[in-house]
């Protein structure tokens, strides 16, 4: 007699534990062909902003460690993947509808899409940074620094490497993310949360929610407290969340095309959005 | 306290410039009449007499003068060289130093800013940026956004009257070194120094086109930041004003930059060496009239020396002279604009009635013009709107702190993050300062300084976006 199944209950990830959704509400999610994949939280405009407050509260902590520790937590996150890979190659499988191995692919491709996120950490400072040769006895250098909170709407249609391309960069610079997961694709996010809350990322650095874009992503782009926001996978709901984003000046990052190539080189693109450039003068002398 | 030192006029000469009793837009190479005939006039705010009339561009103007901008974009400009397009900067710069006293003394007159600062800071400022910029235009490819890097197309551009020459070489200059051609639009009530920037280009033969100039107020701006056919917006203004241009331009293709307003503290620690942190402050608030976005509006000042410092400022602000902005040795001349000066004194009185002290520096006020006393409030609590807003003058708000660390919390409540000083004789402690202010630009030991080499813009509510620097070039780049 075969055993039977324990299922996973998919829940969100907010400020380092997985909550249910404080409204009680779940949705059914499906696999490509329609068949039920499970029950995921319906994430509400109470648990946008409890995801804010987490990410607020952990900004001082990880834009304040140093760029080693935090290239080192997300190299560790890389580890702890791929020692995953099985799990999520099925989950990618089944979401995106695709055969194991080229799921397998995407996986390994969002393995390596963080280790080379990790490396960046202490170089974007030197390539984005600058001493700076004023007219006049001062010292004058520009340095990086992360914008602060900031939302995400991941990829539609790329469950895990999409999700990983839009997460990786913003926080790898040390900023703190709310995620809002792929609408239809949102397993593979879930299942991440639960590397990340075992790979050393400090409570409430990347906070996950699924649900209805069109429900929960207007409160994050007029959220008061949020300072950027990417709308990779917005859609057609891009231009709205960018115009309610004006109220306090989000930083905007404009929504990807459809057939986005998830595979190919992002650069530094991804990062320096999300990035402020601060200029410091001392006055040299004697 | 009267003034220290007597000083008899030493009034600068206006005969340099020659106004022309009306002016037109400059569209593709050469002043027209805007369609509908509409004018309005430019005033000496120092003495509130019509310097000219200025052609108000209507949207029939902007549409002509995109247009032209595109023309010269795909037939031209983003076909010429790097090194041809630098070269005709080099070109704008050096026509601009040549012509420096006159650009000074028509700043003054139109904008009421000291003929010191205009002559001294603001029109060298505006030759480096072209200088610097020209350099860039053929070295493109070695400001690390890749290997290749394209112009965006017509860049619209809209700058405030509170330095406005040096504002429009801010966007012009990084904007045609990268390969873009430009409408730009002067603020209303400062456009002539752009219009004779207008003539400078036909000094320099910049091909028609590439360089046009509409004057005008909001409505003109709006219709030139929402014309469809503009690849890029780059405002200089108020926070209010930014938010409708980021709401105008979501959704479209527009790469947008906003250099916005600002409520910075200038922090000074009780080991800091009081007359120069004195000097910063009064550099930091009352230069130009306080009619800075990156003012150091808010003296955060550690309570062991409060009173010491303030005992210090008041008597250096006795000692500034205002009046005559032609005079050479005038420290503060005249607000800007009658709206102005009304926003400044309503401000104020919301700082008295909420229970702040003011008290304004013993100078007497020429009878005509717009003119404000530099004034400092204290006993004032974070919570005072005075403490809060922009106001845009020559007041300056004091509060007080005990560690560093609160010094730091007061500084960071702002919605605010464009600059913030700092004075300590502590290295360690401006390190940690500059690293935890959340302010684009961080002065320590030093206020308001600018350079073309370093970039300039906000954090949070202060816009995004960078000018000045490597980083400059970003705005105007398709990267």
């Amino acid at each position: 007699m075969s055993r039977l199944d324990v299922r996973k209950t998919y829940k969100l990830y907010v400020g380092g534990a997985f909550p249910r959704s404080e409204s009680g509400r779940s949705y059914q999610v499906t696999d490509a062909k329609g068949r039920f994949l499970a029950n995921a939280a319906l994430a509400s405009r109470k648990d946008a902003r409890d995801a804010v407050v987490a990410a607020r509260k952990a900004f001082p902590g990880w834009s304040g460690a140093t760029a080693y520790n935090r290239g080192q937590v997300l190299y560790r996150v890389a580890e702890v993947m791929e020692g995953r890979r099985d799990q999520f190659a099925a989950e990618v499988a089944a979401a995106e509808g695709r055969t194991v191995a080229r799921a397998r692919s995407a996986v390994e491709a969002a393995i390596d899409r963080l280790v080379w996120y990790a490396g960046w950490s202490d170089k974007v400072a030197q390539v984005a940074g600058s001493a700076n040769p004023v007219a006049g006895p001062f010292f004058n250098f520009s340095v990086p620094e992360p914008t602060g909170v900031v939302a995400v709407v991941a990829p539609q249609r790329s469950a895990l490497l999409g999700l990983v391309s839009v997460v990786a960069p913003a926080v790898v610079t040390g900023n703190t993310a709310v995620v809002l997961a792929s609408q239809t694709m949102p397993l593979p996010a879930v299942t991440f949360g639960e590397v990340l809350a075992t790979s050393d990322v400090p409570g409430g650095v990347v906070n996950i929610l699924t649900g209805q874009v069109a429900e929960v992503a207007p409160w994050l782009a007029s959220h008061m407290d949020v300072n950027g926001i990417d709308l990779t996978g917005a859609g057609l709901d891009a231009a709205d969340l960018e115009a309610a984003a004006a109220e306090n000046l989000k930083r905007v990052r404009r929504p990807a095309g459809p057939d986005t190539d998830w595979a190919a080189d992002p650069g530094t693109g991804p990062m320096l959005a999300f990035l402020e450039t601060k200029t410091v003068w001392h006055p040299v002398g004697l | 306290m009267g003034t220290v030192f007597e000083y008899a006029p030493a009034p600068e000469s206006r005969a340099v410039v020659t106004l022309r009793p009306s002016y037109g837009l400059f569209i593709d190479g050469a002043f027209v009449e805007p369609a509908d005939g509409s004018a309005f006039a430019t005033v000496n705010p120092a003495t509130e007499e019509v310097l000219a009339e200025v052609g108000e561009a209507g949207a029939a103007d902007v549409d002509r003068a995109v247009k032209a901008a595109r023309r010269a974009y795909t037939r031209t400009w983003s076909r010429m060289s790097g090194r041809e397009r630098g070269k005709y900067l080099f070109r704008i710069a050096r026509i601009i130093q040549e012509r420096a006293r006159e650009l000074a003394v028509l700043e003054t007159l139109d904008n009421g800013k000291p003929i010191r600062e205009s002559r001294d800071v603001d029109v060298p400022l505006v030759a480096a940026h072209f200088f610097y910029y020209a350099g860039w235009a053929d070295k493109l490819d070695h400001a690390g956004f890749g290997p290749d890097p394209r112009p965006l197309g017509v860049a619209a551009q809209v700058i405030p009257w509170n330095f406005p020459l040096l504002m429009l070489s801010w966007k012009i200059a990084p904007a045609l070194a990268a390969g873009n051609t430009v409408v730009l639009k002067p603020a209303e009530t400062t456009p002539l120094t752009a219009l004779l920037f207008a003539e400078i280009c036909q000094q320099a033969d910049l091909p028609p086109g590439v360089v046009n100039i509409v004057t005008g107020a909001g409505r003109t701006g709006q219709s030139l930041v929402e014309h469809p056919d503009v690849d890029k917006v780059a405002f200089t203004g108020s926070t209010e004003v930014g938010r409708l241009i980021a709401r105008a331009v979501a959704g479209s293709r527009k790469k947008v930059t906003l250099e916005l307003g600002g409520k910075a503290a200038n922090i000074v620690f009780d080991d800091a060496p009081v007359d120069q942190a004195v000097e910063g402050i009064v550099r930091g608030v009352f230069f130009n009239q306080g009619h800075v976005c990156c003012a150091g509006t808010r003296l955060l000042v550690q309570e062991s020396v409060a009173d010491e410092v303030l005992r210090s400022l008041k008597r250096r602000l006795g000692t500034l002279r205002l009046g005559d902005p032609m005079d050479k040795n005038t420290d503060i001349g005249a607000i800007n604009s009658a709206v102005q000066l009304e926003r400044i004194e309503a401000m104020s009185m919301v700082g008295e009635a909420e229970g702040a002290q003011r008290w304004s520096a013993p100078c007497a006020l020429p009878d005509r013009g717009y003119w404000f006393p530099p004034t400092v409030f204290t006993g004032v609590s974070q919570v005072h709107r005075i403490a809060r807003e922009e106001i845009f003058g020559p007041v300056l708000s004091v509060l007080t702190f005990r560690t560093p660390k609160e010094a730091l919390a007061k500084a960071n409540n702002t919605p605010y993050g464009l600059s913030a000083g700092v004075w300590t004789d502590k290295g360690s402690r401006i390190l940690y300062m500059a690293q935890h202010l959340r302010a684009g630009v961080v002065w320590a030991n030093t206020f308001n300084h600018f350079d073309p080499t370093s970039p300039f813009g906000g954090y949070k509510e202060s816009g995004y976006g960078r000018e000045g620097g490597r980083h400059g070039l970003e705005a105007y780049l398709d990267v």
